[in-house]
């Protein structure tokens, strides 16, 4: 392959991984979410149990969900150091509340179900709550912000502030990732689960998917408007249309195609940011700064051959034994399947 | 202090609270799997027992060792950009390795080794935990590699258009000489750190139920916590030897470090114990054993071993060679006020690690001898061997780390670029002051909850035998064995 086709693949693989990412634990973080909302039952043990029948939907699979993210990390690290070093330090303070939120999220979901205690799980619930609102919310702000536009200097060094990134549009940038987290974790629930939790997360998901859907569809026409080509105008409508799909199959009860929906919806959102970047990777706002693009920011040819090769070998094996696992865990879960908790105080 | 020696303390603060918690997962989730194989194999029910004890005990310490480990995939884009701008043509790939190929194995199969009980045939359930541990061998090894190449940078060129280190040999950066000793070094030191761990948890346990119907299947871990403790060791000692004659010849200020030896000496010797002042080039009192530094660094007892005097003037002519060759930008990556490690930290780091991790191979052997009686050991010696047998080597580990890195200093990639130039000229003190104190503030929190856990669950020990569900059961209601 040519050098400057190696770089395309590899701003399209970044895309990719950001897609995984954003796909796979976009419904664990809106399940986290979800806990406040759809866990209060009949009573306190029926509240308990729903909780914890929520929880443990996503238990098998959010630390792989989040895998994504590290990948999509070093991966950037590996074919654009340029864009993994700007970019990361950059929103060095946001960043640092994203990983807070993952740690406190993380621990939540591992440590929660450990000791058999209101005022623990009280707590842990807070974190996982607080980490799957924030974390998303970041995320969004930032990648808006990337194909927006920050001041980046000549030297390709971020020359703005925190408040640089606090912009409207990279804020409603942060809601509608929010969002979709949340519409396309209530369609996971409804998939995965029975009864009383598979009735109220469809009601729900059908109303945060309508506002949802207000709020991406803003974006990403203010987002066209300003950065648009003709790509990115065709996967805006196609995120728009499968959003639709998503919210109407949830109302006729066909939660699996809802899910997918919510799926292609956010696949075909990166895919739109990635469109109106190219071929930059982080533009610069400044007069006389460097815009990073896919030439200026890759590694050399070399590096990007191994990495490729590596990708063509393995992300199948690794896409093969993830399908694997959702098959093993592909039965809907119910109240009545939740064991007694541990009885550790 | 300033940008960059907070960007140190919390590269330091951050990746050594996270290596607390990786030699225990890497060695736990060997001796887990084997205790799962044994009971596949012999359906004897002190094997399941302690799978499952062991297990939640692994779980509770993974996790931390999970959360941590995001920091550092960030965190040299965070704090160390122009680090990552140079070598990250060479450095990343091997990260993005490790995502691919071993981050996704590891936490992809836990998951369902966590949630297969009695939803996956026996022995397909067991597999999946070693592929946990063959994940957590994987993720060792690339992340090594990348370290190796700060320590020794190879399979790279410098290209001056681009002002950055380039991939030459991905290969020759994956077999790196210091790669292929220090990967058998630390994979050895952490399975003596998770034999460590059994062992201590089991003699805990087993003098505790002495004489009860669980003393032996306690006594059963002892005995296996101690075999892998004692073997690893000896094999920890053989590769840390073998590193220490590769170190010599790549990064011979190290080793001159260690020992605080200023001047070159034929036949130099290495001390136990030093009292000395304080940067190390006076000694009051020393306890020596003659020969022996020569030894450590070449194989030979007479060998000569450079010193720091000689090496710092050799080191101080290096930017005016690069300066010549590529120019007065490149020769700043060089140049430092000085090429001598903090001798105290050095001397100290190395000593606590070798002592510490003797101390723990010693209780290793100890518990190996008692395990052979029926009866219990007791009392308050055997009390204090089974709390600080565990946490010996995850202390003497630190220490390696620290040795390591504040041995390779000033430089954040030998001979080629200073720590003072890889940090992120955008990111101010300030912030960088707040996330380090964010950070300490959560770790030391989520450390505290983490012990109290691990305590608790020590002492309720291993849960009464319950068969495994059968997984081709239909029934839809049955109770999963275990959720959130």
């Amino acid at each position: 392959m040519e050098y400057t086709t190696l770089q395309l693949v590899w701003f399209g693989l970044i895309g990719v991984l950001w897609t995984g990412y954003l796909v796979l634990e976009g419904f664990d973080f809106g399940v986290g979410m979800l806990l406040p909302a759809l866990g209060p039952g009949r009573d306190a043990a029926d509240t308990e149990r729903r909780k914890r029948v929520m929880l443990t939907t996503i238990g098998p699979h959010w630390d792989g969900n989040e895998v994504w993210l590290l990948t999509a990390g070093g991966a950037t690290f590996a074919a654009f150091p340029h864009w993994y070093a700007t970019m990361f330090s950059a929103f060095y303070l946001p960043l640092l509340l994203v990983l807070v939120a993952l740690i406190v999220r993380n621990m939540g979901l591992e440590y929660r179900g450990k000791r058999d205690n209101e005022t623990w799980r009280k707590r842990w619930d807070l974190a996982i709550i607080g980490g799957s609102v924030l974390a998303p919310l970041l995320v969004g702000v930032a990648l808006t912000n990337v194909v927006r536009g920050l001041p980046i200097d000549k030297d390709m060094e971020f020359a703005g502030n925190f408040f640089t990134l606090l912009n409207p549009m990279s804020l409603l940038g942060g809601l509608v990732v929010l969002g979709l987290s949340l519409t396309h974790g209530a369609f996971f629930l409804a998939l995965k689960t029975d009864g009383d939790i598979r009735r109220d997360a469809r009601a729900l998901g059908t109303k945060v998917g309508l506002a949802t859907a207000v709020l991406a569809v803003v974006l990403l026409l203010w987002l066209g408007l300003t950065k648009g080509t003709t790509w990115s105008w065709i996967t805006t409508v196609i995120a728009a249309v499968a959003l639709l799909f998503a919210i109407f199959m949830n109302t006729k009860g066909k939660e699996g195609l809802a899910f997918i929906g919510t799926a292609v919806t956010i696949a075909m959102a990166v895919a739109t940011y990635f469109f109106a970047l190219f071929p930059d990777v982080m533009p610069s706002t400044l007069a006389g700064g460097t815009s990073l693009t896919i030439a200026n920011a890759s590694s050399t040819e070399l590096t990007l051959k191994i990495m490729t090769i590596a990708a063509v070998v393995f992300t199948p094996i690794v896409l093969i034994y993830t399908a694997w696992t959702y098959w093993v865990f592909r039965k809907r879960l119910t109240t009545r399947q939740i064991p007694a908790p541990v009885p550790v105080a | 202090m300033d940008a960059l020696d907070l960007a140190r303390w919390q590269f330091a603060i951050t990746t050594v609270y996270h290596f607390l918690f990786v030699p225990i997962t890497i060695g736990m989730s060997l001796i887990v799997a084997i205790f799962h194989t044994a009971w596949v194999r012999t359906h004897n029910e002190q094997w399941l027992r302690l799978t499952k004890f062991f297990g939640k005990l692994f779980m509770i310490n993974f996790a931390l060792g999970l959360v941590t480990g995001i920091v550092q995939e960030f965190q040299f884009g965070m704090n160390w950009s122009d680090y990552s701008r140079f070598v990250g043509d060479i450095f990343g790939a091997p990260l993005a390795f490790e995502a691919l190929l071993s981050f996704f194995l590891e936490s992809t199969f836990l998951g369902v080794w966590i949630f297969g009980w009695g939803r996956l045939p026996e022995k397909l359930h067991a597999a999946t935990i070693w592929l946990t541990h063959i994940g957590t061998v994987i993720s060792a090894y690339f992340i090594l590699a990348a370290n190796s190449f700060m320590q020794n940078p190879v399979g790279f060129t410098f290209n001056p258009e681009t002002g950055r280190a380039e991939m030459a040999d991905f290969l020759a950066v994956l077999t790196n000489k210091v790669q292929l000793v220090t990967f058998p070094h630390v994979i050895t030191s952490s399975y003596m750190t998770g034999g460590a761990v059994v062992l201590g948890v089991a003699l805990w346990m087993w003098m505790k139920h002495d004489g009860t119907a669980d003393a032996p299947m306690y006594r059963s871990a002892v005995k296996v916590g101690s075999v892998f403790t004692v073997i690893a060791s000896l094999l920890v000692i053989i590769t840390g030897d073998l590193q220490g004659k590769i170190m010599t010849e790549v990064q011979p200020m190290k080793m001159a470090a260690a020992e605080a030896l200023y001047t070159s000496e034929d036949n130099a010797g290495f001390s136990i114990f030093t009292i000395g002042s304080l940067d190390g080039s006076k000694e009051v009192f020393s306890i020596k054993v003659p020969g022996l530094l020569s030894f450590l660094a070449t194989g030979d007892f007479g060998a000569k071993v450079e010193g720091i005097k000689e090496l710092e003037a050799k080191a101080k002519e290096l930017p005016a060679k690069v300066e010549a060759q590529y120019g007065p930008e490149v020769a700043k990556l060089a140049t430092a006020d000085s090429y001598t490690p903090n001798i105290p930290m050095s001397y100290w780091s190395f000593r606590l690690m070798m002592g510490l991790g003797f101390l723990a191979t010693l209780f290793g052997i100890m518990s190996w001898m008692a395990a052979r009686k029926e009866k219990a050991p007791s009392g308050r010696l055997w009390r204090q061997i089974a709390i600080w047998t565990p946490l010996l080597p995850v202390i003497a580990i630190s220490f390696g780390w620290i040795f390591t890195e504040i041995g390779r200093q000033p430089w954040i990639v030998n001979g080629l670029m200073t720590t003072a130039t890889g940090v992120s000229p955008s990111v101010s003190a300030g912030e960088v002051l707040f996330s380090m104190i964010v950070y300490t503030l959560v770790y030391a929190v989520l450390a505290f909850i983490e012990v109290k856990l691990f305590l608790a669950y020590v002492r309720r020990g291993a849960e009464p035998f319950e068969a495994p569900g059968d997984p081709t059961d239909a029934n839809e209601d049955r109770p999963l064995q275990f959720a959130y």
